[in-house]
């Protein structure tokens, strides 16, 4: 099955060899590595190559929707800070009593709130398995749902496009509010182990990037093995003759859905395997803004090939990271020219443009 | 003022100076004023008793320069002047104090004074009193404010002005004001009748006042017939109340839809009318509002006039970025509509950045014309702010102004024509490229008149374009696509839901439940409010 | 009550809605009374109109007289005011969506082609291929040696074998249509609804159109909606004519001409 996924493309191959090559060497680079070689890669670098990896997961998840689909999601953020969120919990309740306040179960924000105990909704978050699960399905019960209704309706294109975003930015606003007991604004911090290991160690940072590879390489499988399935031929059917699809017998709006959770649960995962590296979790991830700038790592990639995504996502990360150290307010500027030049001269990307010369 | 104070300040000795004062002093007034200035010295002491009492007889005093006195002591400015045992008033420019005489305002020079404190019962006697010497002025206006300032005034003394007021109060507004300072008075009298016919003088009084001491009456009065005529009369005054908090509601939220409608407008008009997905729609407002801060800046002495010199001036600005936005990028991706949404999300971030560069990252002070303050008072329970008066007026005049472009023009027309069907436009000879162009740039134009509007009620500052831009959005989709009247009456209703749910759900559930409506609201009616129907629609 | 059947049926693995159809009357279609309104304009009014079991019937009538509405009507597009539309005896097809129509066993031809154009015509036909459409079955679905020879047989049919590896969105006008029908053909409808085949359509194809049709009565039902006077005459046993949304008259070709009220209508009063 995974070699017939993988058998025509190239892209995709390249992405996984490179992934596996980084992870085997990258904890070897952080760790046996004296700090003094050259090659050596500070925690900095190990974190940062993890974080872009997340951020890549989620291109991944947003290229499935939109690319195979044609569901121009602006809510994948949300699910990506959903998934930040049950993690965050998880690492909340890992504090115990070395918080500011020492109170053995209620975070910090809660005993300063003058909370006197847990909300139902934090119970079980004590347990990492409890909180991995929801991380998956917080994100995929809220996608399940709103597709569902949106897809039976028949809401399509640009008014989809626009619920999602409404929907990020409801949440956005909800999670800001103190009362929702998410930690308002501060969101989730000072976060300290994971399943015991100790968040600010080395070898710690070196097992997050290699669970994120792992988690990138997997969920890429997943999706090429869903792409190049009947399943997948069927939302390319759907994304280019949506009624056609229907008359000829297939339940468009549980197919859409389907593939909709699916792709909020693995940027539920992006979201939960981010949190731990960046060490916070806090309401502005849910921002509109957020959302269209996953679909523009997109874009710049090129959508409908996976890889891509992920290119792009990695691409436009490092960009960011080298722009903002040299002309930190040039960014909007780059970021916005990106967007305007991309639609109008790349509208298949750069792997695109690869494709198209080596084609040609 | 201040500087003829400066001009006669001299360096003559105290002494002589006093002496001439004195000279003035019984060649002008005599008799009354010794004795008023002797209560004046009163006010020197220290007992607050002693101190109370002086106010007390100053306000009963015939004098007539009695009120300005009373007034520089309920101001802060009575002094007593050290080393004189007297009472003056005391200006205070930079470091140094001017004194002047309480009873002829004559200038006294420099000099050390120490401020004569107030305590609280001395504060309510001396408003009490002000308003009841005020009650007298000639100016009608004056003597409407002190009967509204003596309105629960319950003592003796403002009673008994009241009541001498009413008899020789000739003006009718005046007349209705004392009458219910004295019913809300009386309704301490010991007799049941006065309080009764006091109770009913109070019938569908608004006056806080009124409601505050007829509360008692309700709950404790001896007599039966007084305490059940307050209880009613206090029902109906609860519910007028009511009333007027809803008017007061539906005020705000209709206030709260005139701002989205007008900054939907421009969308309903570039999403509606053309089909293209403007996320720099929220950016062309802020363009607007930022035109009001430049042209607020080039003529800083015209405050009042330069808001309305804005109008037209944020309008060609926003316009003119419109029809450039249109030129360069959006011409191109006609039909690719989640494509035209990515590339003006671009321009958003652009235009935000080239504000935070060349202006400023902070937010801009734009400042309120004179005659936009205030607020218009119906009465004593509701009052509408100018501003947000005049804006609901405004995004109703931008709205008409607009379905007349529509409906009326040659542009609107052939707007109509290339949005129903581009190639048969064409065919005819509408020149469909500068249809679009002008259309956009309407639009656009639009948005940025809907910036010199929010100019006036909200901050202005680089990120104020992404707070509208997803509410716009949610109006035009809510009151459905391709018609002005949906985007009216979808921003209104949205405006008042918002403000219906405040009250008990607060600022930002509100919002929050509002959003959500509309999400579930598009599941069941993908077309909005008033979706475009007939045959073509269904395709 | 049928509908009711035929949901449960739904519900019921074992059983699909297509074996569910009861056809013992000979009649496979029953539209009754149908009224359809846009905005005070009846585009259907009070239609009566019956399809028996494997004819090929031809619907002609001038240009708004309701024949793609009735087709949007029998295949859930559009649901009518009032009237009642069955499937055999037993399927109310007012109660179904889309998808349960196409898999109780209606194929439908849009007036304007419309094909996968990013698929090969090969995965078109795979894709219309009648079976499980659910999200997991169609995730793991593998072609079996059966199901190739059928999308081959089926290639054959609409003459599209050498085309099969190429792009949908490469072919012809004519091609589209044939792929379309090809499709169709996939489902193994009981009643196919063909929406103008032969528009934009050389005589040569109009001619192979003519002679595929033909060949599929009598397995299948098929119903023709078009303009083509000739083609119609060249395939058309029975022929019924709609005007102003309502039956005007049925019958063969040459009765339905010689009728006077079809000729007013046709040549104006």
């Amino acid at each position: 099955m995974i070699i017939r996924a993988m058998k025509d493309d190239t892209g995709g191959q390249i992405l996984l060899a490179v992934l596996l090559a980084a992870v085997l060497l990258v904890p070897i680079l952080s760790l046996a590595v004296p700090d003094s070689s050259p090659l050596h890669l500070s925690t900095y670098t190990v974190t940062l190559l993890g974080k872009y990896l997340c951020y890549a997961l989620l291109a991944v998840a947003v290229d499935l929707v939109w690319g195979y689909l044609g569901i121009l999601s602006l809510g994948h953020g949300a699910f990506f800070a959903l998934g930040g969120y049950a993690m965050g919990m998880y690492l909340m309740r890992q504090i115990g009593d070395r918080g500011v306040y020492g109170d053995p179960v209620l975070p910090d924000f809660m005993v300063f709130l003058d909370w006197k105990e847990l909300p139902w909704f934090w119970q079980g978050f004590d347990m990492f398995w409890f909180a991995a699960l929801m991380a998956l399905l917080a994100p995929g019960v809220l996608a399940y749902l709103f597709g569902y209704l949106a897809f039976r309706s028949r809401v399509t294109g640009v008014y989809l496009s626009i619920i999602t975003q409404a929907l990020t930015y409801a949440l956005m606003l909800a999670f800001f509010r103190n009362e929702m007991g998410f930690g308002g604004n501060n969101g989730l911090t000072d976060f300290k182990d994971l399943l015991g290991f100790d968040l600010q160690s080395d070898a710690t940072r070196a097992g997050l990037f290699v669970a994120s590879a792992l988690a990138l390489g997997l969920g890429y499988l997943a999706c090429r093995i869903i792409v190049t399935s009947r399943l997948g031929r069927v939302t390319v059917a759907i994304r280019d003759a949506e009624s056609r699809t229907r008359f000829i017998g297939y339940r468009v709006e549980q197919i859409k859905a389907a593939i909709f959770t699916f792709s909020a649960m693995l940027a539920g995962l992006a979201g939960a395997l981010y949190v731990p590296q960046v060490g916070i979790i806090n309401p502005s991830e849910f921002s509109p803004i957020n959302s269209i700038e996953i679909v523009i790592w997109v874009a710049v990639g090129g959508r409908a090939t996976l890889y891509g995504a992920a290119v792009g996502a990695l691409m436009v990360n490092y960009g960011k990271s080298l722009f903002t150290a040299v002309f930190p307010d040039a960014w909007l500027f780059a970021l916005g020219g990106l967007f305007v030049l991309v639609t109008l001269l790349l509208p298949r990307g750069l792997t695109g443009l690869l494709r198209q010369r080596s084609a040609g | 003022m201040s500087s003829s104070r400066h001009g006669t300040r001299g360096n003559a000795p105290i002494l002589a100076k006093l002496l001439l004062f004195l000279t003035c002093l019984t060649l002008t007034t005599g008799l009354s004023a010794e004795t008023l200035e002797a209560t004046l010295a009163q006010l020197a002491e220290r007992s607050f008793k002693v101190k109370l009492e002086a106010v007390e007889s100053i306000a009963t005093s015939e004098d007539g320069r009695a009120l300005s006195i009373l007034e520089a002591l309920a101001a802060g400015e009575l002094y007593t002047w050290k080393g004189v045992p007297r009472v003056v008033i005391g200006r205070k420019s930079g470091r140094t104090m001017h004194l002047l005489d309480p009873l002829t305002g004559q200038a006294l020079g420099e000099g050390r004074a120490k401020k004569i404190i107030l305590n609280n019962a001395m504060r309510v006697a001396l408003r009490g009193a002000i308003a009841a010497r005020t009650l007298s002025s000639p100016d009608p206006a004056a003597r409407l404010g002190a009967a509204r300032e003596m309105l629960g005034d319950t003592s003796p003394a403002a009673t008994k002005a009241l009541a001498t007021q009413l008899e020789r109060e000739q003006d009718a507004e005046v007349r209705a004001a004392i009458t219910l300072a004295l019913a809300i008075a009386r309704l301490g009298a010991q007799e049941a009748d006065t309080r009764l016919a006091a109770v009913t003088a109070l019938e569908a009084s608004l006056y806080p006042e009124a409601r505050n001491a007829l509360l008692p009456l309700a709950e404790a009065d001896p007599d039966p017939a007084v305490k059940a005529a307050a209880t009613k009369t206090l029902e109906d005054i609860d519910q007028l109340l009511a009333w007027n908090a809803r008017a007061e509601t539906l005020f705000f939220g209709l206030s709260l839809g005139s701002v989205l409608v007008l900054a939907a407008i421009g969308l309903a008009i570039t999403f509606g009318v053309m089909g293209v997905i403007n996320m720099a729609h929220g950016e062309l407002i802020m363009l607007g509002a930022y035109t009001t801060y430049l042209v607020q800046s080039a003529l800083p002495g015209w405050i009042d006039y330069s808001l309305v010199l804005a109008i037209p001036a944020a309008f060609i600005v926003s316009g003119l970025f419109g029809i450039a936005i249109e030129r360069t990028v959006i011409r191109f991706l006609y039909g690719r509509p989640l494509e035209t949404l990515l590339a003006t999300f671009g321009i958003s971030l652009i235009l935000q950045q080239l504000v935070r560069t060349f202006i400023s990252a902070q937010n801009v002070v734009v400042q309120n014309p004179s005659w936009m303050s205030g607020s218009w008072q119906i009465n004593p329970a509701l009052a509408l702010t100018y501003n947000r008066l005049y804006i609901l007026i405004f995004a109703l005049l931008v709205f008409a102004a607009l379905l007349v472009i529509l409906r009326r023009t040659a542009l609107g027309l052939e707007v109509r024509a290339v949005s129903q069907n581009r190639a048969m436009a064409r065919a005819m000879g509408v020149r469909s490229e500068r249809v679009d162009a002008l259309t956009f740039g309407l639009g656009a134009g639009i948005a940025g008149v809907a910036g010199v509007a929010l100019s006036q009620l909200t901050n202005v500052g680089p990120n104020m374009g992404q707070a509208y831009i997803i509410d716009s959005f949610m109006v035009v989709v809510f009151g459905g696509v391709g018609n002005l009247w949906g985007t009216l009456v979808g921003g209104m209703t949205l405006g008042i839901a918002n403000k219906v749910m405040e009250p008990w759900a607060g600022a930002v559930l509100a919002k929050i439940l509002v959003l959500i409506f509309i999400i579930l609201f598009i599941q069941k009616r993908p077309r909005g409010l008033f979706p475009q129907r007939g045959r073509a629609a269904e395709g | 009550m049928g509908g009711q059947v035929a949901r449960w049926q739904y519900l019921n693995p074992g059983k699909t809605l297509a074996e569910t159809l009861n056809i013992s009357h000979k009649t496979l279609l029953y539209v009754e009374g149908v009224t359809v309104s846009f905005d005070g304009f009846r585009a259907l009014n009070d239609l009566s109109f019956y399809v028996d079991l494997g004819e090929l019937r031809c619907v002609i009538g001038p240009n708004g007289a309701g024949k793609t509405t009735m087709m949007d009507v029998v295949t859930g597009k559009t649901r009518p005011d009032s009237g009642y539309v069955f499937f055999g005896q037993t399927i109310n097809l007012l109660e179904l969506d889309e998808p349960r129509i196409a898999q109780a066993g209606i194929g439908r031809k849009f007036q304007k082609p419309t094909v996968f154009e990013s698929h090969s015509v090969f995965e078109n036909l795979e894709l219309a291929m009648a079976g499980d459409k659910r999200v997991w079955p169609t995730l793991r679905a593998r072609l079996s040696g059966e199901q190739r020879d059928r999308i081959d047989e089926v290639l054959g049919i609409v003459g599209l074998r050498e085309q099969a590896r190429g792009l949908a969105g490469a072919l012809s006008h004519g091609q589209k249509q044939w792929l379309e029908i090809g499709m169709l053909l996939m489902q193994d409808p009981l009643l196919l609804l063909v929406d103008e085949p032969v528009a934009g359509m050389t005589h040569q194809e109009m001619d192979r159109t003519a002679e595929l049709l033909r060949s599929l009565a009598g397995r299948h039902s098929v119903v023709v909606v078009e303009h083509d006077m000739d083609f119609v005459r060249s395939i058309a046993k029975r022929v019924t004519v709609l005007h102003q949304g309502a039956v005007l008259a049925e019958g063969s070709m040459d009765d339905v001409q010689q009728d006077p009220r079809v000729v007013e209508v046709y040549l104006g009063e």
